[in-house]
């Protein structure tokens, strides 16, 4: 870990963005992970995409389990809600934030271990029921803090420095498609260029939005042997798009050969324009994508881009017919109605 | 872009800015270290050995090397980097002992140096410990040159001078003080085996306007009057002074008059007040004695009556760009402005002035009437006669002449061992890894953010009392480490290793600058536009690598980086290391080491 803070300094030439914030006022602390490690690069990946998307630290709830990946949301938006759960819980304290408040833009950020091992009853049923949120995976493999133990989504026969892993892995992107997400992505920490944009369409996604990221152990899972190593993930990434993501006022000025870009339009009028990579593949078509993970893993690759895409997505509040005023903000008149609208909800269910 | 080559020692030079601008290539960053360590003898014989005047120059330096700082470019100001050199002189210790000895033996080549200004004693300091007899002649009876004649003592009090002189006749040199040397024929044929031209630039421009010659008992020319003053010959002037000139002679004029009984003193220029030569820091100098500075004013005719001087007429003026499109002065066609006062003082420039070389002796002139002189080599036309200082090229200042006078001893040396002058020794350089432990560094890496400090002076009521006494205090020893820790460290260099790269981006997202990038190469030009943060000054290099396993090369701007070294931090496999870089240029005194 580094002890100095980082300098105040910045660039002469720093730009603003919308709302006059520079990509420097997105920070949060100084990363106590070890040098070179991939998650430090995702927080550098969702500083960018907030600064870019030009949203308000204080409308961002960050909420994260126990894990190296859990303590990285103190790395950036220093100036945002945060919540430290316990291990493998903070799917639910996440949904019952954004039950009691539905207006704050929901990331939760955990691994391997807090979602695929301990966490993970609570990660499948966050999933099914649509909260809407971006919940990242930064995943290594092995359990960091433990010093490099496989962990759950370590592939059957990845090395890691002493031991060679024997089980199954859990597919985090796979189970996130059986179990309805509407929103699928898988990335590599070592490849912003594809990150980023895949942030930036996920935080515009009014459902869940799942994003499996690779992010390289570099203390204990960086061997060549490792299907987690930056060098293994880079020559076996399968990339089936790349997304271009357009702002809902920005003018549309690039041009596609026809057949080569998807476009896909966002509830909130956001466009992603999908350059495809694998010709036949479909981000729309759940069972297809899931046989074409299961093909091209069992081929030894990585399959990275936006995967699934319901651009007509419902969240937990629509599926609970909630208000569309926050819980927390309703008044003791909405909660306390009187025994009048009381007769007359008991009346109604004679 | 290819890959840059870092073993060309001008590569990391350049990157401290400091050192690349100071004509002498002092090893800034190095000796503000020490101070902030406290170390002042030892950041006092860095300066030393570099720069030859640390004490004078401490307060005296037109500091090129500020302008260059790279904090200037991240933040307000630059480094008070003279003033801390300074520091290092008013608290060392007696460092005599640590100073070079004459020489033993002498080797028997006799080196004759005209004038005891900076360059000549740089030369004589340079070569007299080699063994060399170096015979010192100047028209004055002190060593010194400008230094003595024409600083003022409130900037720079007689007793540094003297110390920092003495240094060098310690070694026992000839001295032939208060005797003129009228012809250079004559000392040609006293058989030296070389000789140095460090006569400065002796004649003040005069102003031949209508009444100059009626009037001109109280006209002088700035640069004599303050050389009287100096030697005690003048101790007061009028009420009411006029100086007439815009550069740093001007300056002190003013600064002068003031303590000498002038009460109402200005400064009259013809151009604006930011096209005026003086440093910005002696004209703020001069105002806040409450002299003020008129511009756009063209001295048009001395005024006088029964042969006394009344005052001066002036003509407004404007810049104008002619056809050829350089600026020019005309007037503007106001009414003429008079100025009533009781003395003027001339500091419009000076000259050269070589009456007493002749002209066959084998060294051209060019159509200046300057001497033909290699500025590499120091050498003129005669190649047993070398120039350095104002004789040079004109008008500079003391630190160009002591690396003027480095060059020309490198020169002599080299020409009395039968090599050739041409055939320049390369500088000592040194790069070596400052690391100490997984995040420890030999240097104090984290950046201060504090603005530059002001050094503090005396108060006026007591400086304008009296012409010796010194107006700035010099930082106290606490000041001194906090504007020492304002230092980025820029000669701790960001070196970077192709081949231990993985490609993770940590560099890239620590640094504070936006300086690093990977990307796939380009030509420059449009390396420069698609950078993390665009890089639009062209004269900061950028630092770019081989091919990396993506095919993408790190490119790195050198413009902004702030030295902190997170990028080393938080690199895993080393590919950032911090390397201190440090350079030495070759000296007639180092060079007998190898």
């Amino acid at each position: 870990m580094t002890y100095i803070a980082k300098p105040k300094f910045h660039h002469p030439g720093l730009q603003k963005n919308a709302i006059g914030f520079t990509h420097r006022d997105y920070e949060g602390r100084i990363s106590t992970l070890c040098a070179g490690c991939g998650h430090d690069s995702i927080s550098a990946a969702l500083i960018e995409t907030f600064y870019e998307l030009a949203i308000e630290p204080h409308r961002v709830a960050k909420l994260s389990g126990i894990g190296c990946s859990s303590k990285t949301p103190d790395y950036f938006l220093g100036q945002s809600h945060g919540f430290n759960a316990v291990h493998g819980r903070m799917p639910s304290v996440l949904t019952g934030a954004n039950l009691a408040n539905r207006d704050l833009i929901y990331l939760g950020v955990s691994g391997d271990g807090d979602s695929a091992s301990i966490g993970i009853g609570q990660f499948v049923h966050c999933v099914r029921r649509g909260v809407n949120m971006v919940y990242i995976c930064e995943n290594n493999g092995v359990y960091g803090l433990t010093k490099g133990q496989f962990s759950a989504t370590a592939d059957k026969g990845s090395k890691s420095k002493t031991a060679v892993n024997s089980d199954s892995p859990i597919d985090l992107v796979g189970l996130a498609l059986l179990l309805g997400a509407t929103f699928v992505a898988r990335s590599f920490s070592g490849d912003k260029k594809q990150l980023v944009p895949i942030l930036k369409a996920a935080f515009t996604h009014k459902g869940a939005a799942i994003i499996d990221v690779i992010s390289p152990c570099v203390q204990f899972n960086n061997n060549p042997d490792s299907t987690k190593s930056y060098d293994f993930v880079r020559e076996h990434n399968e990339a089936v798009n790349r997304i271009d993501f357009i702002t809902p006022r920005a003018e549309i000025t690039a041009d596609y050969a026809p057949g080569t870009v998807e476009t896909v339009t966002q509830h909130d009028g956001s466009v992603l324009r999908l350059s495809k990579l694998a010709p036949d593949y479909d981000p729309h078509d759940r069972a297809k994508a899931m046989a074409y993970l299961q093909e091209r893993h069992a081929a030894g690759e990585i399959v990275t881009g936006l995967l699934y895409i319901d651009e007509e997505p419902e969240d937990l509040h629509a599926h609970l017919n909630t208000v569309t005023t926050p819980l927390n903000r309703l008044g003791e008149k909405d909660l306390c109605p009187g025994s009048a609208k009381l007769a007359e909800i008991n009346e109604s269910y004679r | 872009m290819k890959p840059t080559d870092i073993s060309n020692p001008n590569y990391f030079h350049k990157v401290v800015d400091c050192q690349w601008a100071c004509p002498s290539h002092t090893p800034v960053p190095e000796y503000i270290r020490l101070i902030a360590e406290g170390r002042y003898s030892d950041a006092y014989m860095i300066n030393w050995h570099s720069n030859v005047f640390p004490g004078v120059l401490g307060r005296t330096c037109d500091r090129p090397c500020e302008p260059a700082c790279r904090r200037g470019r991240v933040e307000a100001e630059p480094v008070a980097i003279c003033r801390l050199k300074r520091v290092a002189a008013d608290y060392k210790d007696d460092i005599r002992a640590r100073l070079p000895r004459a020489a033993a033996k002498k080797n028997g080549k006799r080196i004759a140096l005209v004038g005891a200004g900076p360059a000549s004693l740089t030369v004589a300091r340079d070569l007299l410990p080699l063994g060399y007899e170096c015979v010192i002649y100047d028209a004055d009876p002190f060593a010194g040159g400008m230094m003595r004649t024409q600083i003022p003592k409130f900037r720079l009090p007689e007793s540094v001078l003297d110390e920092e002189c003495n240094y060098i006749l310690d070694l026992k040199p000839v001295t032939k003080f208060g005797s003129r040397v009228e012809s250079l024929k004559a000392l040609l044929a006293e058989n030296y085996d070389a000789i140095f031209v460090g006569c400065g630039a002796p004649r003040g421009r005069d102003l031949p306007i209508p009444g100059r010659k009626e009037a001109a008992a109280n006209i002088h020319i700035g640069i004599d009057w303050l050389s009287s003053v100096s030697f005690g010959h003048i101790d007061r002037i009028g009420k009411r002074v006029i100086v007439l000139g815009g550069g740093n002679t001007a300056m002190d004029c003013c600064r002068t008059s003031r303590r000498l009984g002038g009460e109402k003193v200005d400064v009259v220029v013809r151009s604006g007040f930011d096209e005026m030569k003086a440093s910005p820091w002696e004209k703020e100098d001069a105002m806040h004695e409450d002299i003020p500075i008129h511009n756009w004013l063209n001295p048009k005719a001395f005024l006088h009556k029964n042969g006394r001087l009344t005052g001066v007429l002036f003509e407004k003026t404007k810049a104008e760009k002619d056809e050829s499109g350089r600026r020019r002065l005309v007037p503007t066609g106001e009414p003429d402005v008079l100025m009533e006062c009781d003395d003027v003082l001339v500091a419009v420039g000076q000259e050269n002035a070589f009456p007493w070389i002749e002209r066959d002796i084998g060294i051209e002139f060019d159509k200046w009437d300057m001497p033909k002189v290699d500025p590499v080599t120091m050498q003129s036309t005669n190649p047993k006669v070398f120039f350095g200082g104002d004789a040079a090229f004109g008008p500079k200042n003391i630190i160009w002449a002591v690396a003027h006078g480095h060059e020309a001893a490198v020169s002599i040396h080299l020409m009395l061992n039968g090599k050739d002058v041409k055939d320049r020794p390369s500088p000592l350089v040194n790069l070596s890894s400052q690391k100490m432990g997984i995040h420890e560094w030999s240097y104090d890496n984290d950046v201060s953010i504090d603005l530059r400090y002001k050094v503090p002076h005396a108060p006026k009521e007591v400086t304008l009392r009296n012409v010796k006494v010194e107006v700035e205090l010099g930082f106290d020893k606490e000041l001194a480490f906090k504007e020492a820790q304002r230092c980025l460290n820029c000669d701790v260099e960001t070196v970077f290793e192709d081949n231990l790269c993985i490609e993770c981006d940590a560099c890239v997202d620590i640094c504070p600058m936006d300086c690093i990038t990977f990307t796939q190469n380009d030509p420059e030009p449009a390396l420069r536009t698609h950078l993390t943060a665009p890089a639009p000054n062209p004269t900061q290099d950028l630092y770019v690598s081989g091919a990396l396993k993506t095919g993408r090369v790190m490119v790195k701007d050198e413009d902004v980086c702030l030295h902190c070294g997170l990028c080393a931090e938080r690199c895993p496999t080393g590919a950032w290391d911090m390397k201190k870089f440090y350079l030495e240029p070759a000296h007639a005194e180092n060079l007998c080491h190898r």
